[in-house]
């Protein structure tokens, strides 16, 4: 594999992590929720899914007409019911209150599933290739994904620009006592940015168990991912979530290239570099540091 | 005579331990404008954050249309009908003026009022429409939270002190505006530093100290003597 043909990859893998991120991205940006089980709830979709497909027998692709619906219905029962109370108690609050949910889930999906590891047939797209030079090939799988990423994205873009629910949302993210003094329901406006949050979770997560396998400790990779997407990419901002996706799917790749074990840490490195650089940025740039360290 | 459009009783508000509102009623009738005149802090934005349902009362009714709304969240009683101007302005920066004020639709109040409405009363904005909030001048920012309000098609406004920080011609033309609405049949709170323009404006004026309403008039009969006595607590037991 040549250089230009791992960075092709880390694009198409980015729409992945892309995908994956969405929900996290939205949470975070509209009611500063960093909910650590959202990488737990894309493996609830994925298991769901796998249900379906083993009892009715049916495609995956099929299932996500039962399996999406199902997780909008959840994401808006989960804020009325766990989440908005947690939000009141404070900042910390929530995040402890989603990592209590990341552990149930997780002993919730062992009992139920067995500790065994599934998998999540792709179908025919799985293993159809598309030659793009002599050397290129890409999946088409990869080429959906991100496909839907995009599409995804661009949804949700739409939304928050040209719809009254998109309005209230930005409103209620920016000032959410003004937001009710002019009628919005700002708990009801949450519900519906929760279900859209895991509505796209579980869209991610059955992806993502069409390319690797799964097991019910599988929710914290899948979050770490999301998360390092959404922090390269800047957050709060949707198409930002793109482009840390990606970031991060062409630092694994080109990391792999180098050495096959570097897949992963290539990603976290990145990740770290943004954070520093950040931090650093913040407190002023390095030659403000440097002063003070010396 | 009807009943009164909203109704205050014994009301109470704090803020932590001090007591911002103490033991407050007051009727307002459909159609007229009140000012609610007072020195900084004598509790005048507590009160009307509690009639809209931006701050819990610790004690005491508001009955609004005939329905004890004292516990109705904020956005209930907004599509009921009561719009406040908070002080501050409190646009949302990120949204357009245009998207500020469709934000309002949300009180599912249609009517009257609409973008096309609120433009023609502030043709200042019309050029502005695509604009965020953030990046316009503070007359243009108030007249967006006027017609944000507005949007709900209230049957009551509150303003709380629109005209500070504004240039006097800027609140020239916003008064002429109010004088339209009050017109049109809105019932106005007003809660203005400047007492000579509240009692020009105003029917009834009532003035408030420490936390207690303590003069209450039609604005034709009281005096400025009389108001400016009580603004500053000089009425000597006063109509305390």
């Amino acid at each position: 594999m040549s250089w230009i043909d791992a960075v092709v990859h880390g694009v198409l893998l980015g729409g992945q992590y892309a995908l994956l991120a969405t929900g996290l991205s939205l949470m975070f940006g509209v009611m500063r929720i960093i909910n650590l089980a959202h990488g737990s709830i894309a493996l609830v979709g994925a298991y769901m899914t796998f249900l379906v497909v083993e009892h009715v027998g049916i495609s995956p692709y099929v299932a996500l007409v039962v399996v999406i619906p199902g997780a909008l219905v959840v994401g808006y029962i989960l804020q009325r019911t766990v989440l908005e109370r947690s939000l009141r108690a404070g900042d910390l609050v929530p995040l402890l209150t989603t990592f209590g949910l990341l552990i149930v889930i997780a002993n919730l999906l062992q009992y139920f599933f067995s500790p065994d590891v599934r998998g999540l047939s792709s179908g025919g797209i799985g293993t159809a290739n598309l030659q793009i030079t002599s050397t290129l090939t890409v999946a088409w799988f990869d080429v959906l994904v991100l496909g839907i990423a995009v599409a995804l994205l661009g949804g949700l873009d739409l939304l928050l620009h040209h719809t009254q629910l998109g309005r209230e949302l930005r409103a209620t993210a920016a000032d959410p006592d003004t937001a009710e003094l002019v009628g919005v329901n700002a708990r009801a406006v949450y519900a519906q940015a929760t279900a859209i949050a895991v509505g796209t979770a579980a869209l991610a997560g059955v992806f993502y168990a069409m390319r690797s396998n799964f097991d019910p400790t599988s929710g914290p990779t899948e979050l770490i991912y999301a998360f390092e997407a959404v922090v390269i990419g800047g957050i709060g901002s949707l198409w930002g979530t793109l482009v840390g996706g990606i970031v991060l799917g062409v630092a694994q790749t080109v990391g792999a290239q180098i050495n096959v074990q570097y897949f992963a840490l290539a990603g976290h490195v990145v990740f770290l570099s943004v954070l520093i650089f950040r931090a650093v940025r913040a407190a002023g740039g390095v030659r403000v540091l440097r002063r003070a360290m010396s | 005579m009807s009943r009164p459009l909203l109704t205050v009783e014994r009301l109470e508000a704090r803020h932590g331990l001090l007591q911002a509102v103490r033991d407050v009623s007051l009727e307002i009738d459909d159609g007229e404008t009140l000012a609610l005149v007072g020195a900084n802090g004598a509790g005048k934005t507590t009160l009307l954050r509690t009639i809209a349902g931006a701050h819990q009362p610790s004690g005491g009714r508001v009955v609004f249309d005939g329905e004890d709304v004292t516990w109705a969240p904020a956005y209930r009683r907004a599509r009921m009908g009561i719009a406040l101007v908070p002080e501050g302005r409190k646009l949302f920066p990120d949204l357009t003026v245009e998207e500020n004020l469709r934000v309002a639709t949300a009180a599912r109040r249609p009517g009257r009022w609409d973008v096309d409405e609120v433009l023609e009363v502030f043709p200042l904005l019309q050029p502005l429409r695509r604009r965020h909030a953030a990046s316009i001048s503070g007359g243009e920012q108030q007249a967006t939270a006027i017609g944000r309000a507005l949007m709900a098609n209230p049957r009551i406004l509150l303003l709380d002190e629109v005209s500070l920080g504004l240039a006097p011609v800027v609140v020239e033309g916003l008064y002429r505006s109010l004088a339209g609405l009050s017109e049109a049949g809105v019932t106005i709170v007003l809660v203005e530093q400047d007492l000579s323009r509240a009692m020009a404006v105003a029917s009834r004026v009532v003035c408030m100290l420490e936390g207690r309403l303590v003069l209450e008039g039609a604005a034709g009969e009281l005096t400025r003597e009389q108001v400016t006595e009580a603004y500053f607590g000089l009425a000597a037991g006063g109509a305390r």
